[in-house]
């Protein structure tokens, strides 16, 4: 065991037989979960394998049908959070639930706040917030507000207020879901130092690497059953990979060697300012070629959002040119640039790539809606969209089966993306963007999502991938370019790359020293 | 599905049952004044149903408030809030009086005249507020509250203009000639009553065509699109500023048009107020008892008509007749409700099925 802190005498969280039914649907069935002293203890699965339900009940938000909970050996009734938090434990969303105007200490006294007669003192709040954060090597400013932090820096107000509150448990509810690469790896060593204080977490995920990287043992919930509790170092990513899916994953990705052909895509000199009016773009020049995926790697904040968005025509470039086979879009509208090739799968799926209120079949009309075939004299053709959106259910396997008319809100999140994915690739245009296509997607979307791209590839479309996963990005590229501070500062074909060397020039390390 | 799921779940159950709440906290005011609720519920009844003619006054008191209802609903569900229909109704309303007393013509050519003057009128009353908040942001609600004002006073300063004014009387406009009135035949007036217009005819119409337009052409697509996620509508091609431009327009055209029929049908003459009529206001509260669906908007438009004509019966046994504003800001205020349970429960349920 590489974790010295872990102390296997001492149970703190024992779920025994844990069933948990909402009306016909069983969401939990017979499920068990011990958490020692010192521990990390992931529950992995795939969205909607149960593991959000499990820990909504450990933490109090409604009662398991049947079953029994303990903590540090005492058996609880636990029907609401307040005696969740009284017996120790604490829970961080996924979704953050912090006052976005208050500050980082406002939000973590929030509740409990030390009062001097009928003031608030926060002087004190302050004090005990600074000493509370220093413990822990949590660093945070406290007088900031949250609305001007990083999502990384409120994930920390998050768990600073779960232990402000006396947590000795701490859940995890997909922590990693929108943090970058460096903050990911930041909060491995956050929480192996709250281990090392004698805390146990129970981390929630379905991201393989990071239980490699993090956990002591782990636990696969499927379809709601219990599957297996393993020692993480005793098991391979592929095993934990097939328990959860219960088949085999092929990583790999099939991809063929493949001559690229002529320029497709063409930015040059590229210019742009962001929302503050600061230059962020500063000079980029990229080419994407016929029958090629080109990777662009780097951290969050570089100028990928904005590149992408003045090549889809949603920001106005400040100087440079743009062209699509030949044609000139640049500051050219949304509309012109789809019509001379470029789709695209953006980054914010619920933002730009759905309405979330209209049906599945509204959805994959978004573009071409008033276009002969689904439209005539301004009046829809409905037989046609939706004879073209259950052919897409099919081929893309789009679930449930019968969504055809519901709101694509209701879709789980790789469905949803199966939606754009499926609009954007039956569009066939010659171009495809394609931005952070699997965040927040469980392994057997990611196989899906990386299949299409590669046959887009196959197919000779010109593919350009923007992700900030790395291995996404060396397992997928022809050729991949490393974006740092609004210019390409480094590009390899896709077969030579090391993490090692991209990282560094992620980081904005020269090519050629 | 539980039961309490399957009721806020049905928009129609909850209409109802906010209804007879409403009739119930109507009930709780009349009682301290020594009213007998029964007794005013029931000359209320009568007051609509009691008479081929009430039933007449009832439907000719809908007519306006259907096409304020429709005006809201269709911003409703275009993602822009019309709160302006108040000042596009009175534009309107004055626009056809204009027309109505000064342009010389038969009625073919005049009443269409008047309609195209409210539908023009309200529609660019619409568009100043589109304009201001493309333009420079600017929020809409606020500048239709004062837009609305501004319709307000305008209405009052044009019918003291002595080209329209009425002579001998100083608090109203002429009456527009009757060969602008919409009135029905007179054997029609007879059988139902006086004031009984083709209005009714053309507000079926306007529920038809709103239909249409929201929920089977590529341009209430369009429009919706941009209501539910701009971001997403933008990104598909669908120029956002255009849409604000034409919910707008189209919005303030069928406020602009409850205002024409409201005059050409019923009013003949536009008075000098101290207050504003409100029938735009009252359009917001058709239009959520309708559920911004337009035959909803429809049935909701007579629901509030009836009420308004046969509420001005019970002064006739001494409760005031205000005690009907009280009845529709509680209907208004449950369905209200209504949607914040649903909102609560759907964010339990997808609590509990993230699983």
């Amino acid at each position: 065991m590489h974790n010295p802190h872990l102390d296997l005498n001492t149970v703190v969280v024992d779920m025994r037989n844990i069933t948990k039914k909402f009306g016909e649907f069983t969401a939990n069935d017979g499920i068990q979960l011990t958490v020692h002293k010192g521990e990390i203890h992931a529950i992995l699965g795939e969205n909607g394998a149960g593991k959000s339900t499990l820990m909504n009940q450990l933490y109090g938000m409604y009662p398991p049908t049947s079953g029994e909970i303990y903590i540090k050996g005492q058996k609880i009734h636990m029907d609401s959070p307040k005696k969740a938090i009284s017996a120790g434990i604490g829970m961080v969303h996924q979704h953050f639930m912090l006052v976005q105007p208050f500050t980082v200490t406002q939000n973590i006294v929030l509740g409990m706040e030390p009062q001097k007669g009928i003031m608030l003192d926060m002087a004190t709040a302050r004090k005990n917030v600074e000493a509370i954060s220093k413990k822990y090597g949590l660093a945070v400013d406290p007088d900031a507000k949250i609305e001007d932090i990083s999502v990384g820096m409120q994930q920390r107000v998050e768990i600073l207020k779960a232990l402000y509150r006396g947590a000795e448990i701490l859940i995890l509810d997909e922590p990693t879901a929108s943090l970058t690469p460096q903050e990911i790896s930041e909060l491995i060593d956050i929480m192996h130092s709250l281990t090392a204080d004698g805390k146990s977490i129970i981390l929630i995920t379905h991201k393989l690497k990071e239980i490699k990287a993090s956990a002591d043992y782990c636990t696969i919930i499927r379809m709601g059953k219990y599957i297996n509790t393993v020692e993480v170092d005793k098991v391979s990513e592929d095993d934990l990979a097939s328990m959860m899916v219960g088949r085999n994953v092929n990583f790999k990705v099939d991809k063929q060697e493949q001559e690229p052909g002529n320029v497709v895509l063409d930015v040059k000199d590229l210019h742009a300012v962001d929302y503050r009016g600061v230059e962020i773009l500063r000079g980029l020049n990229l080419q994407v070629r016929k029958g090629q995926i080109l990777g662009l790697a780097g951290i969050d904040g570089n100028g990928q959002t904005e590149l992408v968005e003045c090549i889809t025509g949603l920001r106005k470039a400040t100087k440079g040119s743009i062209t699509v086979n030949g044609t000139d879009i640049f500051n050219k509208p949304p509309r012109y640039g789809f019509e001379h090739g470029v789709s695209s799968i953006p980054a914010d799926r619920q933002k730009h790539g759905l309405v979330l209120e209209f049906s599945v079949a509204d959805n994959m009309v978004l573009q071409n809606f008033a276009e002969d075939k689904y439209s005539s004299r301004g009046i829809r053709k409905m037989d046609a969209v939706n004879s073209f959106t259950q052919e897409a259910i099919e081929k893309f396997d789009i679930r449930p089966r019968d969504c055809l008319n519901k709101p694509a809100g209701t879709l789980s999140g790789g469905n949803q993306q199966k939606v754009i994915i499926a609009r954007e690739v039956t569009n066939d245009k010659d171009l495809l963007i394609a931005v952070n296509p699997t965040r927040g997607l469980d392994v057997g979307a990611i196989e899906y999502v990386h299949k299409y791209i590669v046959e887009q590839r196959n197919k000779g479309k010109a593919v350009l991938l923007v992700s900030f996963e790395l291995d996404e990005i060396i397992s997928l590229s022809d050729e991949i370019d490393v974006i740092f501070d609004g210019r390409i500062n480094g590009s390899l074909p896709g077969k030579d790359a090391d993490e090692n060397t991209l990282g560094l020039w992620m980081a904005g390390g020269k090519a050629d020293e | 599905m539980n039961k309490v799921e399957k009721f806020l779940n049905s928009k129609f159950l909850v209409t109802l049952f906010s209804i007879l709440l409403g009739f119930v906290v109507g009930a709780l005011f009349l009682l301290p004044m020594g009213i007998s609720p029964v007794e005013a519920y029931a000359k209320l009844f009568d007051g609509v149903f009691g008479s081929v003619r009430n039933m007449a006054y009832s439907v000719v008191y809908a007519t306006p408030l259907i096409f304020t209802g429709l005006a809201v609903a269709f911003s409703f569900r275009t993602g822009v809030f019309n709160i302006g229909a108040e000042g596009q109704f009175v534009m309107g309303s004055m626009a056809a009086c204009v027309v109505g007393i000064l342009v010389p013509a038969p009625s073919i050519i005049l009443v269409p005249l008047c309609f195209l003057a409210a539908l023009a009128v309200g529609a660019a009353w619409g568009l100043i507020v589109a304009f201001l908040k493309v333009k420079w942001g600017i929020n809409e609600v606020l500048s239709m509250i004062m837009f609305n004002w501004i319709a307000f006073y305008l209405s009052n300063y044009i019918a003291d203009l002595p080209m329209i004014h009425n002579e001998g009387n100083a608090e109203a406009t002429k009456n527009v000639q009757d060969a602008a009135r919409i009135l029905f035949p007179k054997a029609w007036l007879d059988a139902l009553c006086p004031a009984s217009n083709w209005g009714i005819v053309l507000a079926v119409l306007a529920v038809i065509l709103v239909y249409v337009i929201i929920e089977k052409t590529t341009l209430g697509y369009q429009l919706k699109a941009v209501g539910f996620n701009r971001s997403a509508a933008e990104y598909g091609g669908i120029s956002v500023n255009k849409s604000i431009y034409i919910a707008m327009a189209i919005s303030g055209a069928l406020a602009g048009m409850g205002g024409a029929i409201q005059l050409l049908g019923m009013g003949s003459r536009i008075s000098i107020f101290t207050a504003q009529e409100s029938f735009g206001f009252q359009g917001i509260s058709v239009a959520l008892i309708g559920a911004s669906n337009p035959i909803g908007v429809f049935f909701a438009g007579l629901f509030y008509g009836a009420l308004k004509y046969g509420g001005s019966k019970l002064n006739l046994i001494g409760a005031p007749s205000e005690v009907i504003n009280i009845i529709m800001g509680t209907v208004v205020f449950f369905i209200a409700i209504s949607h914040v349970f649903r909102f609560v429960k759907k964010r339990k349920n997808n609590k509990k099925g993230e699983a």
